[in-house]
């Protein structure tokens, strides 16, 4: 196990890169705790996977360093660096037996026969695989192979780090529940050090302590599940993460109030008159329905199973609410609550702390 | 345009891949097809499509027999999870093809491909190559594609399984508006049930090959006909508990004992399989009407407002899915409480005996 730390890391797939937009990866300085467990969340195309690579040792980088523990591993190939990794689709050998799949890792570094076998009977219980070890691994579904990918990746108790890269794309959802409750249970019994890339936001906020949420090449937020999902420091963030995501109006700012559209939105914290483009977010669980607030009228009730969700217009502006299992649906003249405490401002799509705010200064 | 399958079924060698099913779809309505990997979901659109030639039974088109009709003779469009679009053609070119295909006029064609690309939001990508195309915008211009034609019957296979996260919820969110306006049949297969009710319309549960239950998404949802098709339509998973009642007592397996309360206090004596819902599992004790169990916390899960917590109840594993962030230690002894309205019982067999109360009411 080991910390990693990326020192002044920037990458571009262009031999000479001279704007910003030929930066595949934007300058970024992290340091990824020694057995933690992190999620890389971001859409198709925002730096994510080249950053796993570089990590991984598949890429080298235009700039700066990557070090395991004190060790500068930057010009280091990948099976030097001593890490287990887990793609998107299944790498299995048909051939060979289940069992033989996942000792091979073993194998390989010259474990010992007994060990092999105890470790591999673990896995195999892991990932509920114990009556199949001795089939080939050829004619399985995707699902049974993807799980022993998994169970490969960390049939190793040695490894420096294990990397993620989308490892349930092809798995069901009522599988994908058992798989990352292990990985988790796994993560808390050995303390591994995880990096687990995805664009899903469920897994990613279920299985990580930290999520690391990439946007164009840059680190927009690294946080707690809470943190993200409380105090987005960036709108992608507010979008990305929620479902929906959170809702965002434009607005003049000053004091404890928000103006949007001629109407008033009390704040839960004091602000100066913001500069760039000002908005106002909330989140989607914070609006709630009633007779005070901005006049709306319902697009569209969805009915989730668990909750509702109201699609609502605000003069001409689309904003959803959450609403509980039970609620009555709504009637007319209705307007919508924004919780003053759970409402952020954004100049220019980041964050804006308030001057003061209780939950934010104890 | 009705859609009827009669006793239809599926054999391949020894193997039944569809029982044999009944099945009615009404002129303009959303069906969707939910159930896991090998559920028999594909095997029974391709069945509708006359791509596979059913074991038995007949498929009537508006009352008229088609079994044995190949493909291309009849009104049919199918969009695959993998997006098929010619990559040497052009936007236009690739929504004109199937057009082109029955022979149809110049201005005819002109109209129809741009009136598509309107509605799925690709007008000003028409002279684009698809691989120009973000991954939405080409399974965007696949849809097109199947749309163009006007067919009456559109089957559509997990067609956003290949989606990052985001732009599913995007795409999903006008699904039922491109539906409404095409005015035909959709058949849309999932694994997943939150995508099942934010479709809405009608579902169709699958499992092993049988359609267990058709019916309204909500009504499916709330009043599953058996312990299988509440399994198959809830994610997390239902969690499920064996019961005997004996007079005002109901005592579970392990032998713990409750008050018979609310409804269930009007179920005869005997043997049930009960179970619930992941949000209906309470951590804190609501009202006096409810029971408790004691459970050992094995995993949790914060999503941000959210924390799935995953308990051994004797051996078994429940899912609960509590509301804000819980900071609760693994291994820590939990009592959990369970309100009677929440409850379905299920004989023994599997069927439905009495759906939750709180259910019935909505």
């Amino acid at each position: 196990m080991a910390k990693i730390t990326l020192d002044n890391l920037a990458h571009s797939y262009l031999p000479a890169p001279a704007g910003e937009e030929d930066w595949a990866l934007k300058e970024l300085n992290h340091v990824w705790g020694d057995g933690e467990a992190y999620a890389l969340l971001g859409a198709s195309g925002c730096g994510k996977s080249t950053l796993l690579n570089i990590i991984s040792g598949l890429l080298h980088p235009s700039q700066g360093r990557i070090l395991f523990g004190d060790e500068d591993v930057t010009d280091q190939p990948t099976a030097a660096r001593n890490i287990a990794q887990v793609f998107q689709f299944p790498v299995v050998y048909d051939t060979m037996t289940v069992r033989e799949n996942l000792a091979f890792p073993l194998k390989n570094r010259g474990a010992e026969a007994g060990y092999i076998a105890t470790r591999v009977q673990a896995i195999a219980q892991m990932i509920g695989m114990e009556d199949t070890l001795d089939r080939k691994a050829r004619g399985l579904t995707a699902d049974a192979k993807q799980k022993i990918s998994l169970g490969r990746g960390m049939v190793r108790e040695d490894v420096n780090a294990l990397l993620f890269d989308e490892p349930l794309t092809v798995i069901d959802p009522h599988m994908k529940w058992e798989l990352r409750t292990q990985l988790k249970a796994l993560h808390h019994e050995f303390g591994h050090t995880m990096i687990y890339v995805t664009h899903d936001q469920t897994e990613a906020l279920t299985f990580a302590d930290k999520v690391v949420v990439m946007h164009d090449g840059r680190v927009v937020q690294v946080g707690t599940p809470e943190e993200l999902f409380e105090r987005p420091a960036h709108t992608f963030v507010g979008y990305f993460i929620g479902s929906p995501g959170m809702n965002l109006l434009d607005a003049e700012v000053a004091g404890k109030v928000a103006h949007v559209a001629g109407h008033e939105v009390p704040l839960g914290g004091t602000y100066d008159a913001p500069g760039g483009r000002v908005q106002i977010g909330v989140r989607p669980e914070f609006v709630s329905l009633g007779d005070a607030g901005l006049p709306v009228t319902v697009t569209r009730i969805e009915d989730v199973g668990r909750h509702r969700i109201a699609r609502l217009d605000f003069e001409g502006t689309a904003l959803n609410a959450v609403l509980p299992e039970d609620a009555a649906v709504p009637g007319d003249n209705l307007r919508a609550r924004l919780a003053p405490e759970a409402v952020s401002v954004y100049s220019d799509d980041w964050r804006v702390t308030p001057q003061s705010r209780s939950e934010e200064a104890a | 345009m009705t859609l009827t399958l009669e006793n239809i079924s599926k054999v391949v060698g020894s193997e039944v891949h569809i029982h044999p099913a009944d099945l009615s779809l009404a002129p303009g309505t959303m069906n969707v097809l939910l159930g896991p990997t090998l559920a028999g979901k594909t095997s029974l659109m391709r069945l509708m499509a006359g791509l596979d030639a059913p074991a038995t039974g007949r498929i009537l088109w508006q009352g008229q027999d088609v079994t044995g009709m190949r493909v291309q003779d009849r009104a049919v469009a199918m969009v695959y999870q993998q997006f098929i679009n010619y990559p040497s053609m052009s936007v236009y070119d690739n929504i004109a093809s199937p057009l082109r295909l029955q022979g149809k006029g110049k201005g005819e064609i002109d109209r129809a491909v741009r009136e598509t690309a309107e509605m799925m939001k690709l007008a000003p990508m028409l002279d684009r190559k698809p691989l120009e195309l973000s991954g939405g915008q080409q399974q965007r211009c696949a849809l097109a594609r199947a749309l163009v034609k006007g067919a009456g019957l559109v089957l559509l296979d997990e067609p956003l399984a290949n989606l990052d996260y985001k732009l599913r919820e995007e795409l999903r969110l006008e699904i039922p508006r491109i539906f409404e306006e095409s005015g035909a049949i959709f058949v849309y297969a999932t694994t997943e049930p939150e995508e099942a009710l934010l479709l809405g319309g009608n579902t169709a549960t699958l499992w092993e090959g049988r359609i267990t239950q058709f019916g309204p998404t909500a009504e499916v949802y709330r009043q599953p006909a058996d312990a299988t098709t509440a399994r198959v339509f809830s994610d997390p998973p239902m969690n499920f508990l064996s019961a005997t009642k004996t007079g005002d007592r109901i005592v579970f397996g392990d032998g713990e004992e409750v008050a018979a309360m609310g409804a269930l206090g009007r179920l005869a004596d005997g043997a049930y399989q009960m179970g619930f819902r992941p949000n209906h599992l309470e951590i804190e004790r609501h009202g006096e009407e409810v029971m408790g169990f004691d459970t050992t916390l094995s995993v949790t899960e914060i999503t941000g407002s959210e924390t799935f917590v995953h308990l051994d109840h004797n051996g078994a594993r429940w899912v609960g899915l509590i509301h804000g962030v819980r900071e609760l230690e693994i291994g820590a002894e939990l009592r959990v409480w369970l309100d009677p309205a929440h409850v379905y019982v299920f004989g023994t067999d599997g069927a439905l005996v009495a759906p939750a109360s709180y259910a019935q009411a909505a």
